[in-house]
């Protein structure tokens, strides 16, 4: 994008700052859109399992369109301000919580490359920047003069403290499988048939995702671990004072979470764009089918990634409607006394399964998970980001140019050919695995 | 009460000097059940004192009794305890009765037992569903009242009215039952008793439900009797009393003839407790599972006695019965009478001056003796297990504030 910009005639800054924009207003409305159709979804599931119909009528069939009537309402609704409230703080905390959690989608890759900014610290910028979201909770409670608000942002802050302990224990397992940081590699390491997921990598690993995702549902605060806002204990929690526009920034940052620490299950156990089958391989969309199936092969994986995050959202939202909420002393007595210990014990399980059985479970030591890939190019390690494709585009160009034959068509397989050049020069990258 | 920081110079921990808050739970929260406020002293999350404040529903209904006919005040008593409406109607009816020396028909009678009994269905129902809801769940809320709206679908065809009823009243019943009414009334039954095992699974035996009911709020036989409390929290706490079959002869009269055995733990067992999960292991007798195990067992309890019932209304031939006049004379004299309402002993006092209009007509709540317990059952708990307490005594304000 950003080359192509640079290719008609702007100064790179302004064509990287474009980009960026378009990176950043995509992302957004992927949250924003996300979370209608989520709170839509949420509603209609809850109905079902309530054995009642849910929203029928707005927007023709299903009440579809649900949501946006609600958010229409939200905008138009009074913004009320305690009295004796601090007003910067009362009114910044929404958005420090929804840009939290909007930032976290940065590095969050869609697909096979399919990312706003592919960061080699990928896992740990979107755990850290979705920790910040607390702040958020603790100004909004601190801030509403209410002292409900305050109990509530009091458990927030000990809730999501302690599980960012055990959260981060288990993100290290597939860090550690991986032998990398960085979630597009981590993702392209477990491409293949569904055994080379991480899930299935051997049994310490299959535990870890559980107690995974119920780590990540105690740290975006989803039922049953929803004490923040416990409507019958606390009136709302933390958001009991905010209203219109406001509260629906807690409510989208809520559910943005909830999309993104389930895509991130996805991408560290499930197998990430990986299908359970490699269905882009066996139809031919794989290495060397052309520029038009590496397309369409980074759209099956968007929607593999986007298949899984939403079943993880699916599955919150059936707990959130089937149990009963915990206390907030079994809440920090399931993260100290459980979480905490089973994830170091597994990290340690499968950090030895790893040195014993180097391939995981269903492939001994033979052969290294990711052997079969969906996708472009076959070694991962070695694939330049966006970034370094734009790049070799914007050199070919710069070839091309010289050449008297300014084209894209031809600048396309020159680019190629400088990835591939990637592979050669980094081929014991992809080795790691073996003891 | 809690230490102040005066008392003893400990407290001070790392300098830190922590301060309890005062807290207005109520009257508008989402828990209260209705317009209860209870003023909470705290310690972070620690409840150290509370105080449960009434009133706020106040609507001078027993004064209004001394301006209306005996069986005027009937829709007065629907709004009392507004979840089992039929069953205050009953409580006053046979209060009246009593000082008249009225005898009801033996057909009206079944059909009272089979209405009374229904009635306590609903009731529990809806304290189910809603002590579900103060657990934070809010499925088991709409499978309770699914099921309690086919009760009221029952009774809409009785009576014409879906919660203030005024169907059983002084002298018998409004009206007979509809035709076809018994027959749908069976197939409720039937189709509901499957229901049960659904909300054991969703909440009797669920883990979470479990620990956050199991040992919370222990009521021990002798604060139980010492408070007057009655009904399930009373039965919750091991106390074999229920009026149905301790209670005076004019309404244990009502019950002649049925086999029914009270819901309460004897000998560490429940009356057919094969039938039903196990008492978890961290519940102790009193604490609010129990109390809320108790009214899933009437449940079952009430759903047989109403199968008998039919039998029995449907055995009876002749006329129902006609009801006293609206405007018939109250002898002097002065009559109280409790009966075994769903939320527990609800008493009601009549004098008579000879005139249609009693002299004084009187209500004792059994939610209010319910919820006088809440000060001590809460001291020390966590601020989530006040709604836990609360819920578990299943009150309800209109007939406390009356």
């Amino acid at each position: 994008m950003a080359a192509l910009l640079i290719q008609l005639g702007l100064p790179d800054w302004l064509a990287w700052a474009i980009t960026a924009g378009i990176a950043a207003a995509l992302i957004l409305n992927v949250i924003a859109v996300g979370a209608l159709v989520f709170i839509w979804a949420e509603r209609k599931i809850a109905a079902r399992i309530q054995d009642r119909l849910g929203p029928t009528r707005t927007g023709g069939r299903f009440g579809w369109l649900q949501s946006l009537a609600d958010g229409i309402k939200l905008l138009a609704k009074e913004d009320l301000m305690p009295e004796g409230a601090d007003g910067l703080l009362f009114r910044l905390a929404p958005y420090v919580s929804f840009c939290a959690s909007f930032c976290a989608f940065l590095a969050l890759p869609f697909a096979f490359d399919v990312v706003a900014q592919r960061l080699n610290v990928g896992v740990f910028f979107v755990i850290a920047v979705l920790g910040l979201e607390v702040f958020g909770v603790i100004l909004a409670g601190y801030a509403s003069a209410s002292k409900w608000s305050l109990f509530g942002a009091m458990r927030e802050a000990a809730q999501v403290v302690s599980y960012e302990v055990p959260l981060g224990m288990c993100v290290v397992v597939p860090v550690m499988l991986a032998g990398s940081m960085d979630l597009v590699t981590i993702g392209e390491k477990q491409s293949g048939w569904a055994t080379n997921w991480y899930l299935f990598h051997d049994p310490f690993t299959f535990v870890v995702f559980w107690v995974y995702f119920t780590c990540a549902v105690a740290s975006v605060n989803r039922a049953p671990f929803d004490l923040a806002e416990a409507e019958s204990e606390l009136v709302a929690g933390f958001h009991t004072e905010y209203s219109g526009l406001r509260w629906s920034f807690f409510f989208m940052a809520e559910y943005g979470s909830m999309f993104l620490v389930s895509a991130l299950a996805a991408i560290l156990f499930l197998g990430g764009w990986n299908g359970p089958i490699p269905l882009a391989t066996l139809i031919g969309l794989s290495d060397g089918a052309g520029e038009t199936a590496h397309y369409l092969a980074r759209l099956l994986g968007c929607v593999n990634l986007l298949g899984k995050a939403t079943l993880g959202v699916l599955v919150m939202m059936w707990v959130r409607w089937t149990l009963p909420r915990l206390r907030i002393d079994q809440v920090m007595t399931t993260c100290l006394k459980y979480c905490t210990p089973i994830a170091a014990v597994m990290f340690a399980g499968a950090m030895l399964w790893t040195l014993a059985f180097p391939g995981g479970l269903f492939h001994g030591g033979r052969r290294p998970a990711g052997e079969v890939r969906e996708g472009w190019l076959s070694a991962v390690d070695a694939q330049p980001s966006l970034v370094a494709r734009s790049a070799a585009v914007v050199a070919a160009a710069g070839v091309a140019d010289r050449a008297g034959l300014r084209s894209t068509v031809s600048a396309a397989p020159a680019a190629d050919g400088v990835a591939v050049e990637g592979v050669g020069a980094r081929e014991d990258g992809g080795a790691w695995g073996a003891p | 009460m809690a230490l102040s920081i005066d008392d003893d110079p400990r407290i001070i921990e790392f300098d830190v000097r922590t301060d309890e808050m005062l807290v207005n739970m109520g009257p508008q929260h989402p828990s209260t059940h209705g317009v209860l406020r209870l003023v909470l002293r705290t310690d972070g999350e620690v409840v150290s004192e509370i105080e449960p404040h009434v009133g706020y529903l106040h609507r001078c209904a027993e004064k209004i009794g001394e301006n209306l006919t005996a069986r005027q005040w009937i829709p007065y008593t629907d709004r009392m305890d507004y979840l089992a409406a039929m069953n205050m109607n009953l409580g006053w009816a046979l209060a009246v009765e009593k000082l008249m020396r009225l005898e009801v028909s033996e057909k009206a009678r079944h059909l009272r037992v089979l209405i009374a009994e229904m009635g306590r269905i609903a009731s529990h129902l809806v304290g189910m569903g809603a002590y579900g809801l103060d657990l934070g769940t809010f499925s088991p809320f709409l499978y309770a009242f699914r099921e309690r709206e086919k009760i009221l679908d029952l009774f809409e065809e009785a009576c014409g009215a879906r919660l203030t009823y005024s169907y059983i009243t002084v002298g018998g019943l409004t009206a007979d039952l509809p035709p076809g009414w018994l027959r749908r009334c069976e197939a409720f039954l039937d189709q509901f008793a499957p229901v049960i095992a659904e909300y054991h699974a969703l909440l009797t035996t669920n883990a979470i439900f479990v620990k956050r009911t199991a040992g919370i709020g222990v009521l021990s036989r002798e604060l139980a009797i010492d408070y007057g409390c009655s009904g399930p929290v009373l039965r919750g706490s091991g106390v074999d009393q229920d009026l149905r079959r301790d209670g005076e002869s004019i309404y244990t009269s009502m019950y002649d003839g049925y086999a029914f055995e009270v819901a309460v733990q004897k000998d560490g067992r429940y009356p057919r407790d094969h039938a039903y999960p196990a008492v978890p292991t961290d519940a102790v007798l009193g604490d609010c599972w129990h109390r809320f195990f108790v009214r899933m067992l009437e449940v079952v309890q009430s759903m047989d006695l109403v199968r008998q019932a039919i039998d029995r209304y449907s055995a009876c031939r002749g006329p129902l019965g006609e009801p006293a006049k609206l405007t018939e004379k109250i002898p002097a004299g002065d009559a109280y009478l409790e009966t075994e309402c769903p939320k527990g002993q609800m008493g009601f006092y009549v004098v008579g001056d000879g005139s249609p209009i009693p002299w004084r007509a009187r209500a004792r709540s059994s939610s209010f003796s319910n919820l006088s317990v809440v000060a001590e059952l809460c001291r020390g708990c966590l601020i989530a297990d006040v709604p836990a307490i609360v819920g578990s005594l299943d009150i309800v304000m209109g007939e406390i504030d009356r």
